[in-house]
């Protein structure tokens, strides 16, 4: 069959919602596309275990330690699951961490942005966990099987994290002043940077009219991001606390809430390695990477002798 | 016996909770992903046994005659003599000083490299089947529930931390010595599971605890067959360190503790 005769059934199978799988044939670009988006996803997993892995050890309760360690280790697991979806697609586990290393691939900018107060692990659970649930869910239908089916299982995760998150805030919402006080502080430092999770408006992003030709991405950038903020302007009420923009205001006209203008020039600087913990991140993960070498050697070397004992034995 | 059975009680649950927060530290720090993951579990299973074991402590106080309460006086927490409220599992935990602590010393020490936080684990988790199998017998019916559902925990401590003493032990050049180095380090500290405090001596007469000297030998068998199969030999040292149980710590568990308790110093009696 010539190429293009490829690509037209190919075409024809998404337009029909049949998922793609590892060993059909895909255009070489549907699959760097799944390859970048894929792997940044299962590096923004394991980078953003750090800004929350940075309260385990002061978490206020034992319940909270639990609470919070078990959080981290599930966002270990989802990476585990996504890197293992982005392996079907012909890259190792290896070369994508390599990736990540060098800086060639990227993760979640929400990440590069210090946790200062025991509220910012709720403000994570509740807005950023939010906000990658509105860029989530519609990935459990994605026309790719595997990246489908690990997303089906890491939305189930993520919404009982955002739960938890809002929950940790309503107790400190009812709390002392100063409890009252560090929530405040924390949504007003989470919020813009939860907003630009979505990406660049329509307009002006890269890779999205393909992907969504693709069915890779089935909601724009702009459309999720809407969603997000109605969602969250109601549940602050709750709180009793405010989000830190005069803008916001319930529309009736549009059934939505407008809210103010994005500040894409911090966007643009996180995205480019200047925001205040990208370098720290990075070191961390790149540390923790080369301390566990001679670990992964041993393993390795462990396991060639074992199998050639066994070999041995049964010769 | 409660009071006893209290102290006695806290010492379980110091050791559980100093080790999971150590273990804990590895949390997106692991050597790989898989790793990271199961040395966590590890954690959040030893702060499960914790908590079941200071919710015990704490209804025991609390259901103490005023006579047996004023006798534990240097055991409790002092910032929440003034909350006037009944004793909670946090108190216990977070506003306790060093000295009230009665964890073994070998669980306080620093993670280290993994070669250490695994052969720590090993001997630690050896122990604690060994010790479980016994508490499984007490006369304390919340005791004895507790073993029954931590022995399963346990043995995958056991098989997990054994298999890696293994690997690391029989894998390169470098991981042995580290294994070596490690244990080194260790060794000294492992002599205190078998050092019965005087809580402990009670609680064993009265039936609710273990004699731990009877585990010893069992537990040096379990360390001679892996460490058989990693290549590594056991220390002839005898000598060792001791005191944890009783309240005299290394300089360690003082940097533990004021990381671990700072916002339940700093905002007291708060909700979380």
């Amino acid at each position: 069959m010539p190429v293009q005769n490829f690509e037209s059934h190919f075409q024809e199978k998404i337009d029909a919602d049949v998922r793609i799988e590892p060993k059909d044939w895909m255009p070489e670009k549907y699959r760097q596309t799944l390859i970048r988006q894929i792997s940044q996803h299962a590096h923004s997993e394991i980078v953003g275990m750090l800004p929350e892995g940075n309260w385990i050890s002061r978490a206020p309760s034992l319940k909270r330690k639990q609470i919070l360690i078990a959080k981290v280790q599930d966002e270990a697991g989802h990476g585990l699951y996504l890197y293992s979806a982005a392996e079907t697609l012909g890259i190792s586990r290896d070369e994508m961490i390599g990736q990540l290393h060098s800086g060639k691939a990227k993760y979640s900018s929400i990440f590069n942005y210090p946790t200062l107060t025991w509220a910012d692990m709720g403000a994570i659970g509740w807005l950023v966990d939010g906000a990658a649930i509105m860029n989530q869910v519609p990935l459990c239908r994605t026309s790719y099987g595997p990246y489908s089916r690990a997303m089906i299982r890491v939305c189930k995760e993520e919404s009982f994290h955002q739960r938890q998150g809002f929950e940790s805030l309503l107790v400190l919402s009812r709390g002392t002043p100063e409890q009252r006080a560090m929530v405040q502080d924390a949504i007003d430092r989470w919020w813009w940077p939860s907003l630009m999770m979505f990406g660049p408006h329509d307009s002006e992003s890269l890779h999205s009219e393909q992907s969504m030709k693709w069915k890779i991405k089935r909601f724009s950038n702009d459309e999720l991001r809407q969603r997000f903020v109605d969602m969250i302007a109601e549940q602050v009420k709750l709180l009793g606390m405010t989000l830190p923009d005069p803008d916001l205001k319930w529309n009736e006209e549009r059934s939505h809430y407008d809210f103010g203008k994005i500040n894409w020039e911090e966007f643009w600087n996180v995205v480019s390695g200047n925001g205040p913990c990208n370098k720290q991140r990075l070191d961390a993960r790149k540390k923790a990477w080369d301390d566990g070498a001679w670990v992964r050697e041993a393993a390795k070397a462990h396991a060639e002798k074992r199998a050639a004992r066994n070999k041995q034995q049964a010769a | 016996m409660n009071k006893e059975l209290f102290i006695y009680t806290l010492h379980l649950a110091d050791n559980a909770l100093i080790l999971a927060q150590r273990n804990s530290e590895w949390t997106g720090h692991g050597p790989v992903l898989e790793q990271d993951i199961a040395i966590t579990n590890i954690a959040l299973d030893l702060l499960g046994q914790a908590r079941n074991y200071y919710q015990h402590a704490a209804a025991l106080y609390n259901s103490l005659s005023d006579h047996d309460k004023n006798s534990l006086e240097g055991s409790l927490p002092r910032p929440w003599k003034s909350f006037h409220r009944e004793l909670q599992e946090d108190d216990l935990a977070f506003l306790r000083d060093e000295h009230q602590y009665r964890n073994l010393l070998l669980t306080e020490l620093p993670k280290g490299d993994w070669a250490f936080t695994v052969l720590r684990q090993f001997f630690f988790s050896a122990f604690q089947h060994l010790f479980y199998q016994e508490l499984l017998q007490s006369s304390d019916p919340q005791l004895a529930a507790i073993a029954e559902k931590s022995s399963k925990e346990v043995a995958y401590h056991l098989r997990w931390s054994s298999e890696w003493v293994v690997r690391l032990g029989d894998g390169t050049e470098e991981s042995h010595r580290r294994m070596q180095e490690a244990l080194a380090d260790l060794w000294m500290f492992t002599g205190e599971f078998f050092t019965a405090a005087g809580y402990e001596q009670a609680a064993a007469t009265e039936g609710f605890g273990v004699d731990v000297l009877l585990l010893r030998e069992a537990w040096l068998k379990k360390v001679e067959a892996v460490f058989a199969e990693a290549t590594l030999e056991p220390p002839k040292q005898s000598w060792s360190q001791s005191g944890g149980k009783s309240g005299q710590h290394t300089e360690h568990l003082g940097y533990l503790l004021a990381e671990m308790q700072y916002l339940q110093r700093v905002y007291p009696n708060t909700t979380w």
